[in-house]
């Protein structure tokens, strides 16, 4: 009896081990190929020059800086928008049914398919408020989609900040908004960062969204505006592998190597910022 | 003496909860009074009252009154006026994640402190009363959270002088102290007298006997009794203060 | 002067709360107003039970069934595939796995959740879809399947993260409870984490629906996008997410075609909102 209930448990572990390892191994295996596939097109022209001859040749340095652009973008209408949201769910707002309806908001706009963000920033942002297919309109897009991601981290931020401090503030007489300006926020900066950072490098790599909203098909220039279109490169990589014949898969390759060595990029600085907070955290 | 704060019928609930039951007390101006009972007989509770701490917690509720200096603290002051004026020292000591100087000068800027030459000055004087300084005075712009607990207390007492309240409450000061340490912030509660007034939630009878002016007895969230130090402790008038202080039961 | 600062900082912070629900608000806003628009000219009983999706025909034939099975059909392969599989992870991650494996997976997993959808899609089309046509002898590897495949595991990181949490936070006592009577560590797992687990579980598998049924872009270019209702998995299909972004870019502004794909959009946005709130309710459920 024993034995057979040793035995099984053997058999299950080992079934959960093979399964992770089925999960682990394409990771691995698109790693791979990326790096060997679309590191040989990479070098300095790939990174810095136009694209020539119908974008089968030459750099994607328009997709690189429009990419650039529409993540400060971005990041310059969501932070705000997200951290406040988040100060007054942690700080002001008392249990009741209007918060309630609030966090089921962010849930559900956490959930909304990206494409359908596309459909909204048209419908809104580029038709109805007038700003025509632009960085504006891709960018407010854009930043409503992270911003649950945003309002998420900076909610736990404030969270772990400890109750004493605001107490401790407030024992002096000072008022809650310079409790929250002085004590709280800047204990929960690096948290907030951190999020930050994750939606960022989510908008980076987004598609959808900004297909009817900024997205060049191709534009040998970079955009004088924030009212220009802009080339992005997931569009971009879109583009090379589906819409345009006799693509050399070097260039389909590098462009996405850089795309995701981008995304990564910010990743890991999400990672290593994290990993600081928690070393030097005092409390 | 005048007296600086007068609490009248002064009742708490927390969630339906009573905590505090219908309390009538007054402490006069540059004394020290003793809070003492057993735990939850409502004394953190009556000293959280008296800086609109309990405000925090939306399920308490409040009835009586507090005044302070003649004033309703709830119906005629706001928050942060009476809470600058009746100020609060933890039990546990919590230093602001900043430098010794900037945890002291943190109420003074709030409050409107912005010249370099004042707040070194105010720091300096608060530090001093609360016999911090010597021991800090080359290392200012070190974390707060480095200094050892008794030091940390001692910097919060200071942080709180700075301010400049009329009031000073301590809850369970010494709760975390070893006795070298609570020695030093006796002293320092001791040496505030001439200039606050100060009320001490203590667990430790002896120490509201050897500082305080006068002892309050809190049982269950009443006042069971109130009266000078010497008299409560050596001839308490009420059986159950008799019965606290010789240990029966607390 | 201070007084009044305060108050205006105070309104300002309530209404960027409030601005989530707003935004809600106003996606489905200008979903329904050019989505609704369409049912003008075409019965909503055509819209969603129609078989025939052909916009550009005379008349426009705009019925969303066979997109709607599409998109039925990839969410249940990749289903089916991603939730025994994310659900094996979470548990090997949360009771089983040494630290370094551990924290080896978790970055994995982390890893698979930062590639963008669009290079999965492109990974899929150049490396797996040839896999599928080799592997079933298929005129094109660029089938629901393949999608399916593609799709679970951009799924598992959602599903993995949500559940691992879910099992991470069952009370230590009822496990120690469980060894101390003499159960073994997977009899444990397995009569009483995963039940204590439960909602948290229901919820991960949801969202990780959720998740699968707004994808876009990889879908786009793994399911060879025909629009025919669905026969079996080895065929191409059409979701509603990539019917809207292969055509939205082509469609006349006020033209019928242009409001169908409104109302596509007012469809899936309806779906994921709720299932996401029942993803909510299951995880409030174990709040509790």
């Amino acid at each position: 009896m024993k034995f057979s209930s040793q035995t099984k448990q053997k058999i299950a572990f080992m079934l959960l081990g093979i399964a992770s390892t089925i999960v682990i191994v394409p990771v691995i295996v698109i790693f791979t190929i990326l790096i060997q596939k679309g590191l040989p097109a990479i070098n300095w022209q790939f990174l810095t020059a136009m694209p020539r001859m119908g974008m089968r040749a030459g750099g994607i340095f328009p997709a690189i800086m429009g990419t650039l652009y529409l993540v400060s973008g971005t990041i310059v209408v969501a932070l705000p928008l997200g951290v406040l949201a988040a100060i007054y769910l942690v700080e002001y707002a008392r249990r009741n049914f209007l918060t309630r309806m609030i966090e089921v908001a962010i849930v559900n706009l956490a959930g909304v398919p990206s494409v359908v963000y596309g459909l909204f920033g048209m419908g809104l942002f580029v038709i109805y408020l007038k700003m025509g297919v632009s960085i504006v309109a891709g960018a407010l897009t854009l930043a409503i989609m992270i911003l649950p991601v945003i309002i998420t981290s900076a909610k736990e931020a404030l969270q772990s900040v400890p109750r004493s401090f605001r107490e401790a503030s407030l024992a002096l007489g000072v008022s809650k908004w310079q409790t929250i300006r002085y004590v709280v926020l800047p204990n929960a900066l690096p948290g907030i960062l951190t999020g930050t950072i994750l939606g960022i490098s989510r908008a980076a790599g987004e598609t959808a969204p900004i297909l009817f909203t900024v997205a060049a098909f191709y534009l040998p220039r970079l955009p004088k505006s924030i009212f220009d279109q802009c080339m992005a490169l997931p569009y971009h990589l879109y583009v090379l592998s589906t819409q345009v014949p006799n693509v050399s898969p070097k260039i389909q390759y590098g462009t996405a190597l850089v795309l995701v060595g981008m995304v990564f990029l910010l990743n890991l600085v999400a990672v290593i910022v994290r990993s600081h907070i928690r070393s030097r955290k005092q409390w | 003496m005048v007296d600086k704060i007068v609490v009248e019928n002064l009742s708490i609930d927390y969630g339906g909860v009573r905590v505090l039951k219908d309390m009538s007390l007054s402490v006069k101006e540059h004394e020290i009074l003793g809070v003492i009972g057993p735990a939850n007989s409502g004394k953190t509770s009556f000293l959280r009252a008296l800086n609109r701490l309990n405000d925090l917690d939306i399920s308490s509720r409040l009835s009586g009154s507090i005044r302070l200096n003649g004033k309703d603290i709830n119906r005629e002051m706001d928050a942060e006026e009476v809470r600058k004026k009746v100020a609060m020292v933890f039990a546990l000591p919590i230093p602001l994640p900043m430098s010794i100087f900037d945890n002291i000068a943190y109420g003074p800027r709030r409050h409107g402190v912005k010249k370099k030459k004042k707040l070194e000055e105010i720091v300096e004087q608060s530090l001093k009363a609360a016999f911090l300084w010597e021991e800090v005075k080359d290392r200012l712009s070190s974390s707060g959270m480095k200094l050892s607990g008794g030091q940390q207390q001692r910097l919060c007492i200071a942080r709180t002088l700075a301010v400049e309240p009329e009031v000073i409450l301590y809850d369970e000061p010494c709760s975390g102290l070893d006795p070298i340490s609570t020695a030093k912030v006796e002293d320092a509660m001791r040496e505030l007298k001439n200039r606050y007034t100060q009320i001490l939630v203590t667990n430790n009878v002896k120490q509201a006997a050897r500082v305080g002016d006068r002892v309050a007895f809190f049982l269950m969230g009443e006042l069971v009794e109130i009266g000078e130090a010497g008299q409560l402790f050596t001839a308490p008038k009420d059986k159950r203060t008799e019965d606290y202080l010789t240990g029966r039961f607390g | 002067m201070r007084r009044f600062k305060e108050f205006l900082i105070e309104k300002i912070i309530l209404l960027n709360g409030f601005a989530c629900i707003l935004f809600v608000i106003l996606i489905f806003f200008f979903l329904a107003k050019d989505g609704l628009t369409l049912f003008k000219t075409v019965s909503p009983w055509h819209f969603l039970f129609g078989t025939l999706w052909n916009p550009l025909a005379e008349p426009p034939q705009v019925g969303i069934l066979p997109l709607f099975l599409g998109s039925l059909i990839v969410t249940l392969g990749a289903t089916v595939i991603s939730v025994p599989l994310g659900m094996a992870c979470a548990i090997f991650i949360g009771e089983i796995a040494p630290r370094w494996i551990r924290e080896l997976l978790k970055a994995g997993v982390e890893l698979l959740a930062a590639i963008p959808s669009i290079v999965i899609g492109f990974i899929g089309m150049t490396m797996l879809g040839p896999i599928v046509k080799n592997l079933f002898h298929l005129p094109t590897g660029l089938t629901a399947l393949t999608g399916s495949l593609a799709l679970a595991f951009m799924a598992i990181p959602t599903i993995v993260s949500i559940m691992e949490d879910a099992i991470s936070s069952v009370p230590r006592s009822y496990k120690e409870g469980s060894l101390a009577l003499g159960a073994t560590h997977w009899q444990t797992i397995h009569r009483v984490i995963i039940p204590a687990a439960s909602s948290g579980i229901v919820a991960a598998v949801m969202l990780g629906i959720g998740r699968v049924i707004g994808e876009t872009m990889a879908v786009m270019m793994l399911t060879g996008n025909a629009s025919v209702l669905p026969k079996t998995i080895l065929e191409p299909v059409r979701t509603m997410t990539a019917t809207i972004a292969a055509e939205m870019g082509e469609t006349v502004r006020g033209s019928e075609h242009y409001f169908a794909l409104f109302a596509l959009g007012l469809v899936l946005f309806v779906i994921t909102f709720f299932i996401n709130l029942a993803a909510d309710a299951a995880l409030h459920q174990k709040q509790k």
